[in-house]
Order: C-alpha cells, then sequence, then structure tokens
C-alpha cells in the first residue's frame, strides 16, 4: 500500500491487554478501516475500548498485538511525520488555567510546520469572544471547544476526537458538530468515539459498534438500521448487546432481553 | 473574522492554511515563563521567599561588639577589690554575691564565671564548654595577676581589623542562592511536570510534534530563564542591606548559576518522570531536599560533621555548587579554580537529565 492510496486507517486484530491480577483485556481483536474523507464513529458504552483503541491510533498507547497502519505508515516508524499530520483531542485535557484561549491555541500552533492561523482555529470552534479569556474562566464546553481547536492549528490530514461532545450543552455540542461538518467538507477524516446514538447518525458517514473490545456492527447508519430491521441506532445496540445506552455513557440491561454477550 | 452564533448551522468556509509559525522550543519556553508570571504563590516562593530569608537571618546574625561578661564574685574579705578591678578589666562585669546565689546563677547560665578567694587561692568556677566561660576565666585571671603585681614582658599591639566577606551574612549569602537554585529547580519542574501528568497535558503534548527533548529541554530552560533574575535581585539586596561583596567575576557568578539551575531542572525532572500523584512527588522532593538543607553547608560549614560522613555530604549535588558559588564570591576564585565542583554538577545534571529521557512516562 502506498502513503497516497491507502484508508485513512486500517486495523487488524487489535488486542490491547493491561498487565494486573487479572490483566485486563480492554481490545480483543478488533479489525477496521476508515476511509480518506470520512467522519467514521466508534460507538459503545463507556468500557468498550473506544477510548484505548482510538488512543492506539492516535500512536499514544502501544498495542499488545495487531496491526495498525494510519495514513499508509506506522507509529513505530514515522511518529514524527505522522505527528504532524494528525490531530488529537483527548477525551479530558486541562490545559493550562494560566493562559488566555488565544494563547493556548497559538502555544499549539507552533508545535506545527503547516497550517491554520490560530485565530481560525478558535473560529472555528466559536471561541473568538473568549480569545483573551484565561483557560481558568472558562466553562466546561468552552474548555471542550478549545481543546479540539488545539487539535485543528495543524489543519490535520486525520482528526480525532474522544467523546468530543460528552458532558458539553447543546450550544457547545452544535458547534463541535458544525466544525466537524467543515473539517470533512475539506476533504479530510474525522474519527470520533461517542455513547451519543444521535450524533453518531446525524455525524458519521459509517459506524462501528463496539463492546467489550470487538467490533459487533459495522455500516453507515442506514445500512445498520435497514440489517437490524429498527428504526434508531440505539436500538441495534439492544439487539446486538441486550443492553441500552444511556445518557451517561452506561449500558444498562434492558428487561426480558436475552441478547448478546454480558 | 467574525464569530456566528452557536445556531448557525452551515459549515464555515474552510480556512487558510499557512507554513511557518513553526517555533516549538521558543513558544513552549514562552508559555511557561507567561503562565509562571502569573502565579502569585510561585512568585512569592522565588522571589519573596529567599529575600525574607537574607533579611532575617541578616538581622539575626549582624555582627555584634562582643557583650560583657557577667563575672559573680562570691562574698568574702577581698571581695569587693577584686570585684573593683575585673570591673575595670575590658569586657567584664563584676557583682558580688552570696556564695548559694552565685552557684546557682551559674548553674542557669545567667553567670558566665564565678571567682571565689581564699586563703590559699583563687578559684575560678565555670563550665569549659562554652566559649564565653572560657574568655571570662581568662579576662578575669589576666585582670588579677595584673592588679597583683604581674608585669608583661611583650610589648603587644591590637589592630583591629574589618573583614569584608568572613561575616556570617557574607557565608550565606551563595548558600541561600544555591539553596533557591534547588528549590526551584526540583520544585519548579518536578512538580509542574506531575501536575501536567495528572491533568492529562503531558500525553496532550506528547499527541503533537512537540519533540520529547523539546518539551524537557523547554520546562528546564524556563525555570533557568525564571530564577536569573531572582538571583540579581538576592545579590542586589545583599550589598545594598548588608554590604556583601562579590570578589569573583560576575560572569563566572551567572555561569555557576545557569549550571546549578540547569542540573537541578534535571533532578527535578528525573525525580518527576514517573510520579503519578502529587503526594507521591511531594514526598520524594522533600526527602532529597532535607539531607541537603542541613549537610551541604548552606547555613553553617558541613565541617561540623564527623569526617566519616564528608564523603557522603561532598556527594551531594548541592554541595558543589555552594562551594563553587561560595569560592567564587568570597574568595575570588575563577572557574577554573572551580573545575572539580562545575565537574561535579554537570555530571548530576547530564546523568538525571539522560534518566529522565529515558524512563519519563508520558501518560
Amino acid at each position: 500500500m502506498t502513503g497516497v492510496d491507502a484508508p485513512a486507517i486500517s486495523v487488524r486484530d487489535l488486542v490491547k491487554r493491561y498487565p494486573g491480577r487479572p490483566p485486563v483485556e480492554a481490545v480483543r481483536g478488533l479489525s477496521l478501516d476508515v476511509r480518506r474523507g470520512e467522519c467514521f464513529g466508534l460507538l459503545g458504552p463507556n468500557g468498550a475500548g473506544k477510548t484505548t483503541t482510538i488512543e492506539i491510533l492516535e500512536g499514544l498507547l502501544a498495542p499488545t498485538s495487531g496491526e495498525v497502519e494510519v495514513l499508509g505508515l506506522t507509529w513505530a516508524a514515522h511518529a514524527g511525520a505522522l505527528r504532524e499530520r494528525v490531530g488529537v483531542s483527548l477525551q479530558e485535557t486541562r490545559l493550562s488555567d494560566k493562559l488566555t484561549v488565544l494563547e493556548t491555541a497559538r502555544l499549539f500552533r507552533s508545535f506545527y510546520r503547516r497550517g491554520i492561523a490560530a485565530e481560525a482555529a478558535l473560529e472555528l470552534v466559536g471561541l473568538v469572544p473568549k480569545a483573551a479569556a484565561r483557560v481558568a474562566n472558562l466553562s466546561g464546553g468552552e474548555r471542550q471547544r478549545l481543546a479540539v481547536a488545539t487539535a485543528l492549528v495543524g489543519w490535520p490530514e486525520l482528526l480525532f476526537l474522544d467523546e468530543p461532545t460528552t458532558g458539553l450543552d447543546p450550544q457547545s455540542r452544535r458547534q463541535i458538530w458544525d466544525l466537524v461538518e467543515t473539517v470533512r467538507a475539506c476533504g479530510h477524516t474525522v474519527v470520533l468515539t461517542t455513547h451519543f446514538m444521535d450524533e453518531a447518525e446525524r455525524l458519521c458517514d459509517r459506524i462501528a459498534i463496539v463492546d467489550a473490545g470487538r467490533v459487533i456492527a459495522l455500516g453507515t447508519p442506514p445500512e445498520l438500521l435497514a440489517q437490524f430491521e429498527v428504526a434508531h441506532l440505539d436500538d441495534v445496540f439492544v439487539k446486538l448487546a441486550g443492553r441500552r445506552l444511556t445518557e451517561s455513557g452506561w449500558a444498562e440491561p434492558v428487561a426480558g432481553s436475552t441478547g448478546g454477550p454480558a | 473574522m467574525t464569530s456566528q452564533p452557536a445556531s448557525a448551522a452551515r459549515p464555515l468556509p474552510p480556512p487558510a492554511v499557512t507554513a511557518g509559525g513553526h517555533a516549538p522550543l521558543r513558544a513552549f519556553i514562552a508559555s511557561r515563563l507567561v503562565e509562571f508570571c502569573r502565579e502569585p504563590e510561585a512568585l512569592f516562593w522565588v522571589y519573596g521567599f529567599p529575600l525574607v530569608m537574607i533579611l532575617s537571618l541578616g538581622i539575626a546574625f549582624r555582627q555584634q561588639p562582643l557583650a560583657s561578661l557577667r563575672v559573680d564574685v562570691v562574698a568574702g574579705p577581698a571581695a569587693a577589690a577584686d570585684a573593683a578591678t575585673l570591673n575595670a578589666a575590658p569586657g567584664l562585669t563584676a557583682t558580688i554575691r552570696p556564695q548559694a546565689e552565685a552557684a546557682e546563677r551559674l548553674r542557669t547560665g545567667r553567670a558566665d564565671l564565678v571567682v571565689e578567694r581564699s586563703a590559699a587561692a583563687v578559684e575560678f568556677r565555670t563550665d569549659p564548654t562554652r566559649p564565653e566561660a572560657v574568655l571570662a576565666r581568662d579576662r578575669a585571671h589576666d585582670a588579677l595577676e595584673r592588679a597583683a603585681g604581674r608585669r608583661d614582658l611583650l610589648t603587644v599591639r591590637d589592630t583591629p581589623v574589618e573583614s569584608p566577606g568572613g561575616r556570617y551574612i557574607d557565608f550565606l549569602v551563595p548558600g541561600l542562592m544555591a539553596l533557591s537554585l534547588m528549590g526551584g529547580g526540583l520544585w519548579g519542574v518536578g512538580f509542574a511536570v506531575v501536575e501536567m501528568r495528572i491533568r492529562k497535558l503531558l500525553k496532550r503534548f506528547f499527541a503533537t510534534p512537540l519533540a520529547h527533548w523539546q518539551f524537557l529541554f523547554g520546562m528546564m530552560a524556563g525555570r533557568m530563564l525564571f530564577v536569573i533574575p531572582e538571583m540579581v535581585l538576592l545579590v542586589v539586596a545583599a550589598r545594598l542591606l548588608f554590604g556583601v561583596q562579590v570578589f569573583g567575576s560576575a560572569a563566572a557568578v551567572v555561569a555557576l548559576l545557569v549550571l546549578g539551575a540547569t542540573a537541578f531542572a534535571g533532578i527535578g525532572l528525573a525525580i518527576a518522570a514517573r510520579a503519578k500523584t502529587l503526594e507521591a512527588v511531594s514526598g520524594a522532593l522533600n526527602l532529597i531536599m532535607l539531607p541537603m538543607w542541613l549537610g551541604s553547608g548552606v547555613f553553617f560549614s558541613r565541617e561540623r560533621y564527623p569526617d566519616w560522613l564528608q564523603p557522603v555530604l561532598a556527594a551531594l549535588p548541592l554541595t558543589p555548587l555552594v562551594d563553587a558559588l561560595r569560592g567564587v564570591m568570597l574568595e575570588g576564585r575563577t572557574l577554573a579554580g572551580c573545575a572539580g565542583e562545575i565537574t561535579a554538577i554537570a555530571a548530576w545534571g547530564i546523568i538525571c537529565f539522560a534518566i529522565a529521557l529515558r524512563i519519563f512516562r508520558w501518560q
């Protein structure tokens, strides 16, 4: 595979085991491809292995076994080049309280050889009015949007967003959705994790439903609905896992259900 | 560019992508400095604390004329004459007291010496482990012998000498500077790194093109740039308040400060390389700082410790820094004259930085 024609991401038989007594197997043989230019969603309950998977794709964690190629390259051999082309927003980062919003965006911009202006990144996340505010004085939603802005300053070909809208107010959530559409409209690839079915359905071209460290279903939202003969993605998860995803991201048992692995 | 209300649902036009603006190390160091300057507590600990320390210790240990030594003369036939003789002698204050009272005053340290004359002898009662007591005894002996008719055979001339560089404050200032460099390096870097790890900021930086060495070096350099003005402040304050002089070259002092700040920042990085909680790193920092506070000769000469302990004290990273700063500031030594100390400080810094680079945990 050459760097240009390769899929944005290719994962084969990915396993991540954390040492301990007993060892915890967070990812158990996960395979998927992400195409260039699409918005790909990893959907599943808390503890399903979404964050472990995305952090391996981001090159932040080393897999126990399996193959991972990102933009046709591997983290082991091409970390330096990949860092310039990949943008990352972690599930939870507390950026320096003492810096202002604009200073933070400029700091991250200075790490990249090419990119967009710090101000343009703030524009994308709707934080221009807060540019001079200290991070300490931002609301939770504003902090999360700033975290996304720091992932955008290098104008990455591949953008990772780990639970970008968890805990956000509707306005911040909407802003993140808009920017995902902007990034995708520019031909860039977005990989996001979420436990909100409506978000996945609205934003993602394709979705992998993950449970207990494996992909249990994969396809476009209409494909998944048709395949499982349901009206909402929520019900796909219920059919597969026998549990229902709650707003807080935990899966709770559905009364009378017999389906799926626990 | 104008900001749009959040509900303006359609995607924005793509922003312009430009090359340039790539200055990771410079921007990172600058951001560290901005953060320091916006942290009032850090400003106090770095700039205020050493000044308060110099001021209070400088005042407490200022040069004072020797206090008058207190001699109790036990009441008896010759007591009045002896007391008059002793009072006429320099630096002695004699009082006649009953024997029991004099003994009690000696026991409780309110008298330095008790003199009691009997037919056979003059008895001096004193505690020979107290320097003032020994001095009082010798002066009293001398005065009484002369009064009894002893004649001195030598011609003696006393010339009082002012010795700048020899006072306690002169000794203290280089030590406090070294101590500040240690505290700044260890806390300012070690603690800050662990806090960043807890905030997942380390992981976030790791996910950018900022290189590991750039991050670690930036942390060290940021701290170093922050403490150099503090050192200048300390030297100027010591000069203005207490007349402390620097006998060596200013360039040599600055070189040692930069070296010391960098070395301790490296040690701080190594300590913080794996710590996951603020409690763990605080404990480790206090544990390694305490022996240096006490044993590296900051407040008193480390020669007060027994010989067998000396090699251990000499091996502490603060010791060569204190010695070299004192050598340059008080004795006017050159950097070449401190080659041994400089090698030891650099070795600590380089080894710890290398360890940090190797074992550093970003998650």
